[in-house]
Order: structure tokens, then sequence, then C-alpha cells
């Protein structure tokens, strides 16, 4: 393939070069000034002009003769993307953020999925064009056919196959286990399923991916089925990869498969030579590879004991080992009303349970009434709490609290002991003293908020059960410890009529 | 062995490219605040999404006669403009809110 010269005698190919040299500055930048809260937004816009400009060069300059159908089925495909994409951002509400993250990563996964089965296709054609007629061993003819391709310098075919096969390995891993962990945080699948000697099973099939893929590379089977049965196994792997982990676990396992997606896309970026897809990818997956360490050293956990869940093998025999003793107290609306509207200072520690009840308004609502009154408010963020790390700031955000009341464990954790009230709203694990005095616990060691310090406790929470870690609490069972039984929202908006009431 | 020394050899830019994007992405998120972690995922998210290019390429070099690959390749240009737009819109969304309030 040569490269075109149009009639100006400038080599378009340069021209596209340079836009994907652009983009790649942007993504960069636009990563970049996401770290500051200052410049997050312009950096995110940035990103996605560069992402823009990629797309609209790679569409028009290119080195062959195109039929105007395909191109007529490229834009209505985008066309297509595009309305989806934008309706289902725009409309989805701020606590169901974290499944749609997942979801889009899916789609990420699955496009280079996709694109490596096509890709094994072209390639196959290609090879069998330039060779005779014979078919019989055709496979083997084309593996040879590489091999010299290889050695001749520039991307050798057997590297291209190679490229492939990773990325259609991992493209279908991540896309598999982004829709367990959408249909895991979404609740349709809230349980984790785990088959017995599971983590055998898994790092066998993983092998299995493996060894298969090499085969393929290296000739040894041949035939576009095979690249099927691969396909079908990795899928099939990233189910079995995310099944176990417990919803708790779901934001690190996020991050995690978008590290991966960023990988299938490099693989793509050296299967066609493409430094766009290959900085994007790479940045992504090793920016992700980060994030998803610096939220398991939150949690206070390796990475390999997420992924090979020991939390559950552990979970069970802490909660039998240990026996919590002591009584239950429940607080009425109208006592925990009183209590917080004497209070001098009040601190709110959010967790999933209030983004399960649409209740960020409502807090708000409870928040402004109380520092009317003269209350000092703020808000306890775990770096884990809820779904995904920065879940709270964001919801909260929606409902409009202000950005100083929000504030981070290490900060907030010395202030407990000055703090007259912690209402807890649908947390749970993030403030078992279990992390900090049951060795036996899978929590042990996690920092948590150290809410038993402060006068009184009020949790909200619908019932006695365990948290997603599937944990006993025995801050339950603390005598300063009340309990505020009954949906978040229900319950706060009746704490705020009570309040009200008490002018 | 010797093909893949061929392999870096005749790729060292990329490889290149490889290593030094490593480093500035562990250096660019390094000091992200906890505040900003689900967009900086999300925004990465529609990063990402520049597979698209790969599939509107693989679009690009197809043979219209061929219905599979161009089903395919159809699928893969949609699902790749969901990760990019959805990602984008998803990110400016959730800043959006985080505007200075006073």
């Amino acid at each position: 393939m040569d490269l075109i010269t149009q009639g100006t005698g400038m080599n378009m190919q340069y021209v596209l070069d340079i836009i994907y040299l652009f983009a790649s500055v942007t993504f960069v930048i636009g990563l970049k000034m996401l770290s500051h809260p200052a410049t997050a937004r312009r950096g995110n816009l940035i990103a996605c002009a560069g992402m823009s400009a990629a797309i609209i060069g790679t569409i028009l300059i290119h080195d062959n003769k195109v039929q105007p159908i395909i191109y007529t089925l490229i834009l209505s495909a985008i066309g297509l993307g595009t309305i989806a994409g934008w309706l289902t951002a725009k409309k989805v509400q701020m606590t169901k953020m974290p499944e749609l993250v997942s979801i889009f990563n899916g789609m990420g996964g699955a496009c280079a999925a996709l694109i490596s089965l096509i890709e094994f296709q072209h390639m196959s054609h290609e090879v069998a064009l330039s060779l005779p007629e014979d078919g019989g061993n055709m496979m083997m003819q084309l593996i040879e056919t590489f091999k010299n391709l290889a050695q001749q310098g520039g991307m050798g075919h057997t590297a291209k196959l190679a490229m492939i096969m990773a990325g259609l390995v991992i493209g279908s891993v991540s896309f598999a286990g982004s829709i367990i962990a959408w249909a895991k945080l979404n609740g349709t699948l809230n349980k984790p399923i785990r088959l017995p000697q599971y983590n055998i099973i898994n790092n066998a099939l993983m092998l299995g991916l493996f060894v298969y893929a090499f085969l393929i590379v290296n000739g040894n089977v041949e035939g576009i089925m095979h690249v099927y049965m691969l396909f079908v196994a990795a899928l099939l792997y990233g189910v079995m990869f995310v099944l176990p982990i417990g919803g708790a676990d779901m934001p690190v396992v996020i991050s995690l498969l978008n590290s991966f997606t960023g990988l299938a896309a490099a693989c793509g970026g050296f299967m066609y030579n493409n430094k766009a897809m290959l900085t994007g990818g790479i940045l992504v997956g090793s920016a992700g590879t980060l994030l998803t360490l610096v939220m398991c050293k939150a949690m206070n956990r390796p990475l390999s004991n997420v992924i090979f869940g020991a939390f559950g093998a552990g979970t069970k025999a802490a909660g039998e080992g240990r026996e919590l003793s002591g009584s239950i107290k429940e607080i009425s609306i109208t006592d925990a009303a009183v209590l917080m509207n004497y209070s001098k200072k009040v601190i709110i520690v959010p967790g999933y349970g209030l983004a399960v009840a649409q209740a960020q308004h409502v807090i708000h609502e409870l928040e402004t009434i109380l520092e009317e009154r003269g209350v000092e408010v703020k808000y306890a963020i775990h770096p884990v709490a809820g779904r995904m790390p920065g879940h709270m700031n964001v919801l909260l955000a929606e409902s409009n609290v202000s950005y100083d009341k929000l504030v981070e464990m290490e900060e907030i954790n010395p202030e407990f002991a000055n703090t007259d009230v912690v209402l807890v709203v649908g947390a749970n694990d993030v403030v078992n003293p279990a992390a900090h005095n049951d060795s036996a616990s899978p929590i042990f060691g996690m920092p948590i908020l150290d809410v038993e310090n402060a006068k009184n406790i009020i949790v909200n929470k619908r019932s006695m059960n365990a948290g997603y870690a599937g944990i006993e609490n025995e801050l339950f069972y603390n005598p300063k410890n009340s309990m505020l039984f009954g949906d978040a929202k229900s319950a706060l908006t009746k704490l705020v009529s009570e309040l009200k009431a008490m002018d | 062995m010797e093909s893949i020394i061929n392999f870096i050899g005749s790729n060292i830019q990329m490889f290149y490219i490889v290593i030094l994007m490593i480093f500035v992405g562990i250096e660019v998120i390094g000091k992200v605040p906890a505040v900003l972690h689900t967009p900086l995922m999300s925004g990465a998210n529609a990063i990402h999404g520049v597979v698209i290019i790969g599939a509107i390429y693989v679009m690009l070099h197809t043979d219209p006669d061929k219905i599979l690959p161009l089903v395919l390749g159809f699928l893969a240009v949609v699902l790749g403009t969901l990760n990019v737009v959805g990602g984008f819109v998803v990110t400016d969304r959730m800043l959006e809110m985080f505007k200075k309030k006073k």
C-alpha cells in the first residue's frame, strides 16, 4: 500500500500523522487537567476535541479507494452511537453513574474484540490471495509467509497476528467483565457467585487462553473456527473473572477493566502502527492500573486479594468466630431530631445506601436546616464509600452541597472526638471498628472513619443485614450508638419535617 | 527468539512510546484528589474510546461485498462511538456539578 500524494504535493498521510500527534497530546494534557478540580472540565473538553479531530481525520484521509456505501455505513454507525450514547449519558441519574461507566467501558472492549475478529479475516484473505489456490495446507503456508515477512522487518505478520489475538482476548474479557460488573452494581446480580474451587478454575482458564492464543499465533492450530472459540473462551473468562467478586469491590474491578480496555486499544495501535491509539491506550492502561492500586490501598488490601477473592472465604469464619455481644438500641425520629437540633457539631457519613435511596437532596436539606440553627455540619468522605471512588462527592455535588463541607478521611478522623452526633447514612463497612480490633475480620487493617470517638452515633439503615462485605458491624452494639431504621430518603424526610416543626 | 528481536527492533519507536506513556500515565494521575477519582476514571474511559479509529480503519478497508465483516465493522463503530460520546458526556456532566459554588 503506497501512501497517496494528492495533487498539491502534500503528503496527506503526514497530515493524518500530525492530527494523531495532536490527539495524543490532547489526551495527555486532558488527563493532566482532569486531575485538578479547577481545570478538570476543560481538560475533558480538550481530550474530546483531540478525539474528534482524530476520528474526522481517519475518515477523510486514507490511502485506498472507498465505495460510497462504506462511508454511508460509517457515518450512520457514528450517528447511531452518538445519539444513543448522548441520550443515555444525559438522561441517567447521578446514582447510576458507576454502572454507566462500566457499560461504556464494555463497549470499548467489545469494539476492540470485533476489530480483531475482522482483521483476522482480512489477514487470512490477503495471504490467501497471494498464495496458489491449492487450499490444502493453506494455514501452514500462511504462517510460513508470516515468518518470512517478520524477518524482513516492519510489522511482521506473526507479530500482527499476536496483536490481533491479544486485542481479541483483552477486549473480550473487558467486555464480558464490564457487563457482569454492571449487572452487579445494578442489583441484578447482587450476590457473589462462586463455583467450588473457582480460583483454580479461573486460573486454569486464563492459562488455557494464553496457550490457545499462542497455538493460534504459532500456527499449531488452523482456521477461523479456533479464533471464534478463543473469542468465546475469553468472554467466558471475563464472566468468571468478575462473578466471584463481591459488589463492594466493583470500583476496583471497573478501574481494572478500564485499564484492560486501554491495553486492547493499544494492541490496535500496534496492529495499525497508529500512534494515537497506542498513546491513548497505554496512557489509560497505565493510569487505570495506578488508580486501581490507589483504590486497593484505600481498602488496605492487595490487588491479588480482590481478584482471587479471599474476601468471601475469610468472611464466614470471621462472622462465626466472633460472637457480638450487647444489645441494639433504636432511636425514634423525634429523638434523633432533638439530639441533632441541640448539637454543636454534626458529621454526616454517607454511603451507598444514600445513593440507592436517592437521598442526596434530602440530606442537603437536613444540612441546611441544621446550619440555620447554628449547628456545624460536615460530611466525612471515606475513599471507598459508595461503589466508586469519589462516588459520594459526585452524588453530593449534584444536590449542591458545598465543596468545603466534604472532608476526606485523614482530615476528619481527629474531629470525631469533639463531635456531638455522627449520622451514618447507608454506610457500613467504612465505619466498622472490626477493621481496627478484629484481626480475623476480612477488613482488618482497612482505614476507617473513627466514628466511635463521637459522643453519639446514629446509624440509618434499612435493616440489620450485613453490609456489602457481608460482615457484622460491632459498631451497632456500641452503647453510644442507636439505630434509625428505614429507607434513607423517607427517614431523612421525616427527620427534616420534624426539625422544621421544632422551630 | 530471532522473531522477537526483529519485532522489537523494527518497532522500536512504538516501544519507546509504550515505555514513556506508562510513566506519563503514572505521573499525570499521581496527585489526583479522591474527589476527582470518578470523573478521572470516566475521562480515561472516554480516552480509550480511541479504539474507534481502528474500527473506522477496518471499515475503510473492508470489501463492501462481504456481509459479515461489514456487519461486524458497523457494530464496532457503533460501540466505539458509544464509548467515546458516552464517556465524554458523562464526564462533563459529573464535572459540571463541581463548579465553584458561591
